[in-house]
């Protein structure tokens, strides 16, 4: 059996065995989701370690453990396609480092946990299967099925406005992906030249395509559903003005869902953006570019500006989310190969970030009961692992050199200014300014809710992080820290698949 | 004598004995209402089986020199409408032990009557034999809306039900006098040679396709809908909303290829306009429904849309996925309507209201209208993304982009209202929540299938595969 397959099949299992427990026997529960979940890491481990040994001896196919596709649907020529290339195999590696996390940190949930649990699952399902498919049609499956539980895992499980937020977020992603379904249909049936077999499979359709374009064939269509297409994943990747949804998500829902959704499920969205749109609609992505670069460029100036006022802790870090996230777009229009790799770090990086972040805002608000900074001071006295651990995400997130945001960003910049078009280094110039703010919403609120009088006289009892919690704050840590400290390996390998892609436009 | 031709009817002669059977039975054993059921539910199942033993070697035939015409694709429709009416046989089972006793015999005679009138609709090659088809259908139909004898609500909605009907059929009675008038034939090939884009042919068409979209409930001609829905019993509207409406829209799909299909611009131009403003109101009035039926009768409207969506294509691809997509909806409304049902005869509860807080006390039951709801909104990896997709592929092989973003931007309307079941079932606390019940096991049964419909059929490629092969188009 094809390797890739275990990410959809282990959590699968783990549906039926947890679906077979008793609701009231939490700790099994939490037992299998935990064992499960290492054993996606290892597989995801694995992968990586093979997958860097086939590139090293010279395997140079542009996919890595494709399967013989597997007929679906003949009549529409639908395939269980699956196969990595360096991207997915970063990509996978990250959502399997979150899962698990996300499992240690919803230890705390005590409410419904066998459906919790089950919600949990099946949005994984839907992330693996969407980064290990080579066929759109299960691409777009996987995708929606990532969407739907967050409607229940934020409705029943998270807080404040909940049933509105988790309304809003489900309507305006599952329009993203209206778009989406129009992108999708319009490549396939636009893609093949007449008569030829029309294909979902990615690869075929990439060089039906580019034969096309050298046939002289008028290639009109691009210009229909590349936008469509852009903005259906771009509303998942929380692109202005389609990014609405992404505060009022993240602030209501359950931490670990938070974490997996800013974490992997934001990283669908950018993913698709370059590998459904761009590389399949190279013409049209050259020609409108401009209009999305003006989008994301906004997003990350503006979402870097709204942190800077909010007082709820998650609500900062969502929109932190949004001017990070834009930035992932953003670089991946830049279309050159410095560019794009530091997008796809930054992806990595900005998935592990926020993760910490939102897990360490969770344990923070179980605490404290409050998440309005205005609230809450002096925490580094009474819990100092985690108001460390919190600094320290800080810190990667305004990018200090020797944690993952530095490598990402600095990719990113130094690649963005390459372009020798006047109005892209206009939009790079304004682009690195969100540095500079992200350092004044980090300190400020490193500054306010951690350093300081205590401003509640409750908060001198609290406690310090539990095992489960410190087991998922350091791995993340450490990871953010490796990719910090060795970013060599991780950037070749996403950057030999970013040549397969650079080399179309 | 030959009997050939009475041997392709197989199907009709079939549904005829169960019938007679059932009238005679309920004069013998009718006093026990229990074994009456069993045996009509029994005989109505043999035919059933009996009907899907030729899956697959139908040929396309003609008998009584074109009037009636089968093949396997008319085979296919008329079993699964067969299995949709086991569904509702089953939902209705303990309505008909106990509320319905007296006229439990009529349910069961009656329904089949319509159901005899939908196969000649489907099977027919004249517009005569579909106009006898439509009516057989539609006149018993006007019965059954009333069978909750002592409710106003019944006989009103049995009253909007029997006018508009009357008057959609002398709307398309005149469509096909007209259609007469300038083809000189009734028979669906000499129409098809005889079609021209005249204005005397155009205004036929769009007085024919407005008394069946009367039926199909089709905006602007679904004026009824919602108040017949809501004062029939809800065996009678889950049959409505289903085998009814499937039915007519097949057969609306048959005709428009058969007799109409040299000038498709004539009739395509109205569709579109037709399935924009149907799935557009439609979604837009179920948003403000309370009265789980009549919510159930704007989202069947929307959902009418989206299969015309299918219909409008007129190619072989557009017939299977409209097939595949009433099949689908089939599985998944009457999922819906068995838990209505259910509860409505245990508690008498049908507002969204009632149902807050449903998950903790019936959990079964909410997970089997969540996942109805899922699939109706067309969420993978329930069947109901499958149909929805397949409906959108095939327009969208006809360059109807517009059409097509327009029909998607309003699932994401009509997932807004399914989410608020399920959020009232799951999400959503009572202080008086319905208590916890146990359904009959006949209602069990129902559910089980339907739930089991709805998780695999749209993984299992055979069947969408099997329904591309054998349809047809132009």
């Amino acid at each position: 059996m094809n390797i890739l397959s275990l990410f959809v099949i282990i959590p699968l299992i783990m549906m039926a065995i947890i679906f077979c427990i008793k609701g009231e026997n939490k700790s099994l529960i939490r037992v299998v989701m935990s064992v499960g979940g290492l054993a996606l890491l290892a597989v995801s481990a694995y992968l990586t370690i093979n997958y860097l040994k086939l590139r090293s001896g010279g395997d140079d196919s542009e996919f890595l453990f494709t399967n013989t596709p597997l007929m679906w649907f003949e009549s529409l020529n639908i395939h269980y396609a699956v196969g990595v290339d360096g991207i997915s195999v970063a990509m996978l590696l990250l959502s399997s480092i979150i899962v698990i996390t996300g499992v240690f940190v919803s230890y705390a949930i005590e409410d419904k946990v066998k459906e919790y649990f089950l919600w949990f699952l099946m949005l994984s399902i839907g992330v693996f299967g969407f980064f290990i498919s080579l066929d759109l049609f299960t691409m777009f499956l996987f995708y929606e099925v990532a969407l739907i539980p967050m409607y229940l895992l934020i409705g029943l499980w998270g807080s404040g406005k909940k049933e509105y937020s988790a309304m809003k977020l489900t309507l305006m992603l599952m329009g993203g992906s209206a778009f989406l379904m129009v992108g999708i249909l319009g490549i396939y049936y636009n893609s093949t030249p007449d008569g030829a077999l029309r294909t979902f499979n990615i690869q075929e359709i990439s060089q039906n395509v580019a034969a096309l374009a050298n046939s002289g064939a008028d290639m009109s269509w691009q210009n229909i559903f590349f936008p469509l297409t852009f903005i259906g994943f771009g509303v998942l990747g929380a692109m202005f003005p389609f990014h609405t949804w992404s505060p009022d998500g993240h602030a209501s829902a359950p931490t670990a869902v938070s974490m997996l959704h800013a974490g992997v499920l934001m990283k669908l969205g950018g993913y698709g953006c370059f590998r459904v749109a761009m590389y399949l609609m190279p013409q049209a992505a050259s020609e409108l570019s401009w209009i999305f670069i003006i989008l994301t460029g906004i997003s990350v100036v503006y979402g870097a500006f709204s942190a800077c006022v909010q007082t709820d802790l998650k609500y900062i870090n969502a929109y932190s989310s949004v001017s990070h996230c834009g930035l992932v777009l953003f670089a991946l229009l830049m279309m050159n190969k410095a560019a794009m790799t530091g997008a796809i770090l930054q992806m990595v990086s900005h998935g592990l970030m926020t993760a910490l972040f939102f897990a360490l805002i969770g344990m923070i608000y179980g605490r404290t009961h409050t998440r309005d900074i205005r609230e809450m001071g002096g925490l580094m006295k009474v819990m100092p692992v985690l108001c460390v651990c919190y600094v320290i995400a800080g810190l990667a997130s305004l990018g200090l050199p020797g944690l993952s945001g530095f490598v990402a960003e600095m990719t990113i910049f130094v690649g963005a200014f390459q372009h020798p078009d006047l109005f892209h280094r206009i939009f790079v110039i304004l682009g690195c300014s969100s540095i500079v703010i992200t350092a004044v919403y980090i300190l400020r609120v490193v500054g306010k809710i951690l350093f300081g009088p205590m401003q509640d006289p409750h908060h001198e009892t609290l406690t310090d992080a539990v095992w489960y919690e410190k087991v998922a704050v350091f791995s993340l840590i450490f990871a953010i820290a490796a990719i910090g400290l060795c970013p060599l390996w991780l950037s070749d390998m996403i950057s030999e698949g970013i040549e397969n892609i650079v080399k179309i436009f | 004598m030959d009997y050939s031709n009475f041997l392709i009817m197989n199907h009709e002669i079939s549904l005829v004995v169960v019938l007679i059977i059932t009238l005679l039975a309920d004069l013998i054993i009718g006093g026990n209402k229990k074994v009456f059921q069993y045996l009509a539910l029994g005989l109505f199942t043999i035919h059933t089986v009996l009907g899907f033993t030729q899956w697959g070697s139908v040929g396309d035939e003609t008998s009584f020199g074109g009037m009636y015409i089968t093949s396997d694709i008319h085979s296919f429709v008329k079993n699964f409408l067969n299995l949709g009416t086991i569904f509702v046989f089953l939902f209705g089972f303990e309505w008909n032990k106990t509320e319905n006793q007296k006229h439990c015999g009529e349910f069961y005679f009656l329904t089949l009557s319509t159901l005899l009138g939908m196969y000649l609709m489907i099977s027919s090659g004249n517009f005569l034999l579909f106009y006898i088809g439509l009516e057989t259908a539609s006149i018993p139909m006007a019965a059954l809306v009333a069978f909750n004898k002592k409710e106003r609500e019944s006989a009103e909605a049995a009253a909007k039900y029997v006018l508009t009907a009357a008057f959609s059929s002398g709307v398309m009675l005149f469509g096909i006098s007209l259609i007469y008038g300038t083809c000189g034939s009734l028979y669906f090939d000499e129409v098809l040679v005889n079609f021209f884009d005249s204005p005397l042919h155009i205004m036929a068409t769009i007085f024919f396709i407005a008394g069946l979209g009367f039926k199909i409930s089709l905006v602007p001609f679904h004026l009824w809908t919602a108040d017949t829905y809501q004062g029939a019993p809800t065996a009678v509207t889950a049959y409505l909303s289903v085998i009814s409406k499937g039915s007519a829209a097949f057969a609306l799909m048959c005709i428009l290829v058969k007799a109409f299909s040299n000038y498709p611009d004539v009739w395509q131009s109205f569709l579109w306009w037709i399935i924009v403003i149907t799935i557009t109101i439609g979604n837009l009035f179920a948003i403000r429904q309370e009265n789980l039926k009549r919510f159930l009768a704007f989202s069947s409207i929307s959902q009418a849309g989206y299969v015309i969506l299918g219909v409008y294509t007129g190619t072989a691809q557009g017939m299977a996925t409209v097939v595949f997509y009433l099949f689908i909806y089939m599985f998944t409304n009457l999922a819906a309507f068995g838990v209505i049902s259910s509860i409505e005869n245990k508690t008498g509860r049908l507002n969204m209201d009632d149902y807050n807080g449903l998950y903790s006390t019936n959990p079964k039951l909410a997970f089997v209208m969540m996942l109805a709801m899922f699939s109706l909104g067309g969420i993978p990896i329930f069947a109901g993304f499958f149909s929805k997709f397949f409906i959108f592929a095939a327009a969208m092989r006809e360059g109807e982009t517009l059409l097509v973003f327009i029909a998607l931007l309003n699932t994401v309307i009509s997932l807004f209202y399914y989410l608020k079941v399920v959020k009232a079932m799951f999400i959503k606390t009572s202080e008086n929540p319905i208590e916890n019940f146990k359904s009959d096991n006949m209602t069990r049964i129902g559910l089980f299938i339907c739930t089991l419909g709805i998780l695999v059929l749209g993984l299992i490629s055979p069947i969408y595969e099997y329904i591309n092969g054998i349809s047809f188009g132009f």
